[in-house]
């Protein structure tokens, strides 16, 4: 059995965006019973222990926590790499300082569009010019610059315009991914999934701006796997390199994995009842689709079992109901017919571009884990 | 800084060092060095981890062969531009040139 390298920490889904591209479970409110800093700095320790090395601190937006300095702290005194995942909200001058100060290595921000209108729209509130000075905060103290766009139906088109916008703003890095159908995201699907002319356009942009831009900024572009012929390999394997721990404390093998881990009904995974070296090593959930033991047909006698390990379970567990089943993303898999039918839909002329979407909305935190002095 | 950090050519005059973000360290439970960054770990082998720490923006390439030839037998004509170049070419080193 392999060690994890990365942790994914979920420190709260409070957020003050409402994307709803969102991957967090729609069940948001199971989730506000939320780890102390002293859990998580406990969760740091056992995981540098386990040997994770990076730690991708997220939510929700995880600048919520008031305790976000001491975390990163933690983990960086555990010599764990730190990557902040953040809408830019909450990302103040003192508060970034003190970020910098306490060790962290990497930030990455979330921006919904290259207009102001068309971001706060898709984000459900007035942030874009807060994000912009936030760019400008980062690059000032020194990160590179990391920009994060979640592609989908109502954006997609404007994918020239928003390269061009991050390569004014410097970035060193922008990550253009389609979204992941998990959660919120889920919901929306008929109204996210782009259609395939919309996607081939996309693809020459994104051709085009690296020819111009050439080593200026690196462009990572994920398609939708809706339109791939095979699964993507999702985490690279089921507890094979990476674990998620969310909000209340839970682990889970993939961070899309929450409704998945409750219909399975195995013991719990959570720690503040395990050590995290059980959850990986022992706990059933982690073992449950851990090497290929467990893959039905086609996968089983497939030679690229060990090049996507089957696809998402989460998606097999999404669209089907059935966590073991091959990724219906696959032209191979019995239920290839359901990721056709949404396509068919996604390319249908009659379907607008601007559908109405449901909005991710805010749990909030629980007022008892917020400190005193911050209270009043 | 940045007028000189997005220079790619790797000549053996080049003067690299590690991009900002990229973190050199010793992975205690897997006995092993990487080089971390955001999305990638990548594991160094001893010669990798001395290439790395003489990369300090000051020596050269040639600086750092002859350096690299004089600790190791098995150090070929080239190795570390080769070695900088893929690094660079992962955003994972910069180049400050003159």
């Amino acid at each position: 059995m392999d060690k994890p390298y990365a942790l994914l920490a979920e420190l709260t889904y409070a957020c003050p965006l409402h994307c709803p591209y969102c991957s967090n479970p729609v069940a948001l409110d199971d989730y506000r019973d939320e780890l102390t800093t002293e859990e998580w700095q406990r969760v740091f320790a056992e995981a540098a222990d386990l040997g994770v090395l990076q730690v991708h601190l997220s939510g929700g937006e995880p600048l919520q926590r008031h305790d976000i300095v001491d975390l990163v702290q933690a983990a960086n005194g555990f010599g764990i790499y730190t990557n902040l995942i953040t809408s830019g909200l909450g990302f103040s001058t003192r508060r970034a300082e003190q970020l910098r100060d306490a060790g962290l290595d990497h930030v990455q921000v979330s921006i919904q569009a290259d207009q102001r209108d068309l971001s706060d729209q898709i984000a459900g509130t007035a942030s874009f010019e807060r994000k912009h000075e936030v760019t400008r905060l980062v690059k000032k103290l020194g990160w590179p610059l990391t920009l994060n766009v979640v592609l989908h139906r109502q954006n997609i088109d404007r994918i020239d315009a928003i390269i061009d916008m991050a390569a004014v703003m410097e970035a060193d890095r922008i990550e253009l991914a389609n979204t992941q159908y998990a959660g919120w995201a889920g919901r929306n699907r008929a109204e996210l999934l782009p259609s395939r002319e919309q996607l081939e356009r996309a693809e020459a942009a994104v051709l085009a701006a690296r020819a111009r831009l050439g080593d200026r900024m690196e462009i990572i572009y994920v398609i939708p796997d809706y339109y791939s012929r095979y699964p993507k390999p999702c985490m690279d394997g089921w507890a094979r390199r990476q674990f998620t721990v969310v909000p209340n404390g839970e682990t889970l093998p993939c961070p899309a994995a929450h409704e998945l881990a409750r219909g399975l009904n195995l013991p719990s995974t959570n720690v503040r009842e395990h050590s995290l070296e059980w959850i990986w090593s022992e706990s059933p959930l982690f073992k449950q689709f851990r090497g290929h033991e467990w893959m039905p047909d086609p996968c089983r006698s497939c030679d690229r079992r060990e090049i996507d390990f089957g696809g998402c379970r989460c998606q097999a567990f999404a669209l089907t109901g059935d966590a073991a089943r091959t990724d219906p993303v696959c032209h191979l898999s019995p239920d290839h017919g359901l990721v056709e039918a949404a396509v068919v839909d996604a390319n249908d002329t009659t379907r607008p571009r601007d559908g109405v979407l449901i909005p991710r909305p805010n749990p909030g935190r629980i007022r008892s884990q917020i400190p005193l002095e911050v209270r009043r | 800084m940045r007028s000189t950090r997005r220079m790619e050519i790797v000549d053996d005059a080049a003067r690299p060092r590690l991009a900002r973000h990229v973190r050199l360290k010793f992975d205690a439970a897997r006995g092993q060095y990487a080089l971390l960054s955001p999305e990638s770990i990548l594991v160094l082998n001893d010669t990798g981890v001395a290439i790395v720490e003489l990369c300090n923006s000051r020596r050269t390439i040639a600086d750092i062969q002859s350096e690299l030839g004089s600790r190791y037998d098995h150090v070929a004509d080239g190795d570390v531009r080769r070695f900088v170049t893929a690094l660079v070419g992962k955003h994972g080193m910069e180049i400050d040139h003159g």
